[in-house]
């Protein structure tokens, strides 16, 4: 057996570490940013009960109670805790619906992104040759189009839905996790693991899927956390700019447009609480996925 | 070094050209392209026409060779909104963007470096929570909301900056900062590693070890290195940040390319869209060329390397 020291260390550190494992990451678990995660459960509560929580209909309004403002204000109603809007629809209810819109195509975009883009990562980094120049290339390309230009375009070549959205998101954003998979791959390919599986036989697909995959998940997760508050912030603005989702739903994004007119007049909650909402969603995703990412890397830990 | 250059620019030139195949392909994957090129509405015998004329009714293969020579040229179409060529359009509102990103990118150097610096400084002190705290929050705020707020503060409440328009200084204050907000974030970031790196070097010991005051050596010897990778970024940013302003264009109706965009959707005139989202490409192929030319020139590993 070999007994440089470097080994003994290594199997010291390797048994240390095995059997508590999981329970060290239940343990660690707790150590989680409480604010941010409380947030994101709040989030997704919200999403899934919102025909129960949301006190009105969020697209069908009262004119006669058009521009309330909330309830602390002069004239505001308890009726609308939050305000209404240019057609008397209720700001909360919308902004209840609302996050179910967000989380929905956030989370949807971010999965067809990460699985477009960590397909075509293992696949250029383990085939090689001229696939990967192929898939580089144009990772290349792709990466060159300014991000917000190029939903746009995409956006004027679709039809503005919920669908099409997570599909513009996803075209715009598998880039990352191509190049960062792509590069994981490369120095994985040379370990010993995978050649030994190469020398038993394995099959290609069965090398990608079983060996490789298992070893760069956390990174392509790490990057799924990190990009859900750069995908929220691209729907609202695509919303906002008229070319997201599509009008008499609730998005955050295009209430936000909505609420624009109204902010010279002084109609300040409907310029408020959504930017609100999405500020305390996108800190939240972004604080997590930072914490996220240190306790998957033991080397960021030290810093 | 003229062997690296030489293959730089090819890759480029390979980008340029999938960057074009891209567009081209989207475009008529998604549609049919003579009705983004008509009024909404039009007749069948206006859409033929416009076949005929733009070749339409060609193969793939000829159309896209059209297209390639058509943009040589530096015609990328006529605007239907407009009736004029859309290159010039973007032209005439090339000099605004370049303003807005420029005082954008001064706005969020002045903010990011020092924090940045200081929070590398006093390492885990209240500054350098400050500091993170900043960062994260420049990048969680989406740049349209900043901008609606300070139209709400600065120009509704206090009546002090005028909300939407061009041509004082004053105007400009508003849409920079809140498109210098989030890249300010980032120099943070980087200014604040940078840093931390150049502390850790020899020179940087041998400075204290000769006695030099702490701020001396802070100020002169640490400062001057760190600064080298920020501003770096800084140059490519500058691209960026011309070709995502178009949300805070649109907030403050300030007249650059990214208004151009916005004003290309809401008129449904896609040769001004495919035009701004084209040359947004080519310019980030471009800087990203230079830049790796200027690191190989600086640095000969870079050039030896491959």
């Amino acid at each position: 057996m070999d007994s440089s020291p470097a080994s003994v260390i290594d199997s010291v550190v390797l048994s240390a570490d095995r059997p508590s494992r999981w329970s060290g990451l239940l343990r660690s678990f707790y150590e989680a940013p409480f604010v941010p995660l409380l947030i994101l459960v709040l989030l997704v509560l919200t999403a899934v009960g919102a025909d129960w929580l949301a006190p009105h209909d969020p697209t069908i309004g009262n004119l006669r109670a058009r521009y309330l403002p909330p309830v602390w204000e002069e004239r505001g109603s308890s009726e609308y805790l939050l305000g209404t809007d240019h057609m008397g629809r209720d700001v909360l209810s919308r902004l209840i619906h609302g996050s179910r819109i967000s989380l929905v195509v956030a989370t949807a975009a971010v999965l067809l992104a990460g699985v477009i883009g960590t397909t075509l990562g293992i696949l250029s980094g383990f085939r090689g040759g001229w696939i990967d120049q192929v898939v580089m290339r144009l990772t290349d390309a792709w990466m060159a189009l300014p991000t917000i230009s190029f939903a746009i375009l995409l956006a004027a070549l679709l039809r503005p839905s919920e669908w099409n959205l997570v599909v513009i998101l996803a075209a715009v954003y598998w880039t990352r996790y191509a190049r960062v998979i792509r590069g994981e791959v490369l120095s994985l390919k040379e370990r010993d693991f995978v050649r030994l599986a190469i020398v038993a036989g394995c099959s290609r697909t069965r090398i990608m899927g079983t060996h490789i995959l298992p070893n760069i998940a956390n990174s392509a997760i790490v990057m799924a956390t990190l990009q859900f508050g750069v995908v929220i912030i691209a729907e609202a603005t695509l919303s906002f700019l008229g070319v997201g989702v599509a009008p008499p739903q609730p998005a955050w994004g295009l209430m936000l447009f909505e609420g624009k007119s109204g902010l010279m007049t002084g109609f300040w909650w409907l310029s408020i609480f959504p930017g609100v909402c999405i500020m305390l969603v996108v800190l939240a995703a972004n604080l997590l996925g930072d914490w996220f990412r240190v306790w998957s890397d033991p080397q960021l830990r030290q810093l | 070094m003229q062997r690296y250059i030489v293959r730089r620019v090819f890759y480029a030139l390979i980008s340029l050209v999938l960057l074009s195949i891209t567009i081209f392909c989207l475009i008529r994957f998604t549609g049919d392209p003579a009705v983004l090129m008509v009024e909404p509405g039009a007749s069948e015998a206006d859409l033929q026409a416009i076949r005929q004329e733009f070749g339409l009714d060609k193969p793939w293969v000829v159309q896209y060779g059209v297209f390639m020579v058509n943009m040589a040229r530096g015609d990328f179409g006529m605007s239907i909104y407009y009736r004029e060529p859309a290159f010039e359009l973007y032209l005439q509102r090339l000099p605004a963007s370049l303003l807005l990103a420029a005082v954008a990118m001064s706005i969020s150097l002045l903010i990011g470096i020092p924090i940045g610096i200081l929070s590398a400084v006093r390492v885990n002190s209240w500054l350098d929570t400050i500091g993170k705290t900043f960062s994260i929050l420049g990048l969680s705020l989406p740049s349209f909301w900043v901008g609606l707020l300070l139209i709400m503060i600065f120009s509704v409440s206090w009546g002090w900056l005028p909300s939407s328009g061009s041509g004082t200084f004053w105007h400009i204050l508003m849409p920079a900062f809140s498109l210098g907000w989030v890249f300010s974030a980032a120099y943070t970031r980087m200014a604040r590693s940078a840093m931390l790196d150049v502390l850790g070097s020899e020179y940087i010991k041998l400075a204290r070890l000769k006695g030099l005051p702490e701020k001396l050596v802070i100020a002169k010897h640490a400062f001057k290195n760190a600064v080298i990778p920020v501003l770096t970024l800084a140059g490519i940013n500058l691209v960026i940040m011309m070709n995502v302003a178009v949300v805070v264009e649109s907030v403050f109706a300030w007249p650059g390319i990214g208004r151009l965009l916005y004003e290309g959707i809401s008129n449904r005139d896609f040769p001004v869209v495919q035009t701004t989202v084209l040359m947004g490409g080519m310019m980030i192929v471009v800087i990203n060329l230079l830049v790796d030319i200027l690191y190989a020139y600086v640095d000969p590993r870079i050039r030896y390397g491959q």
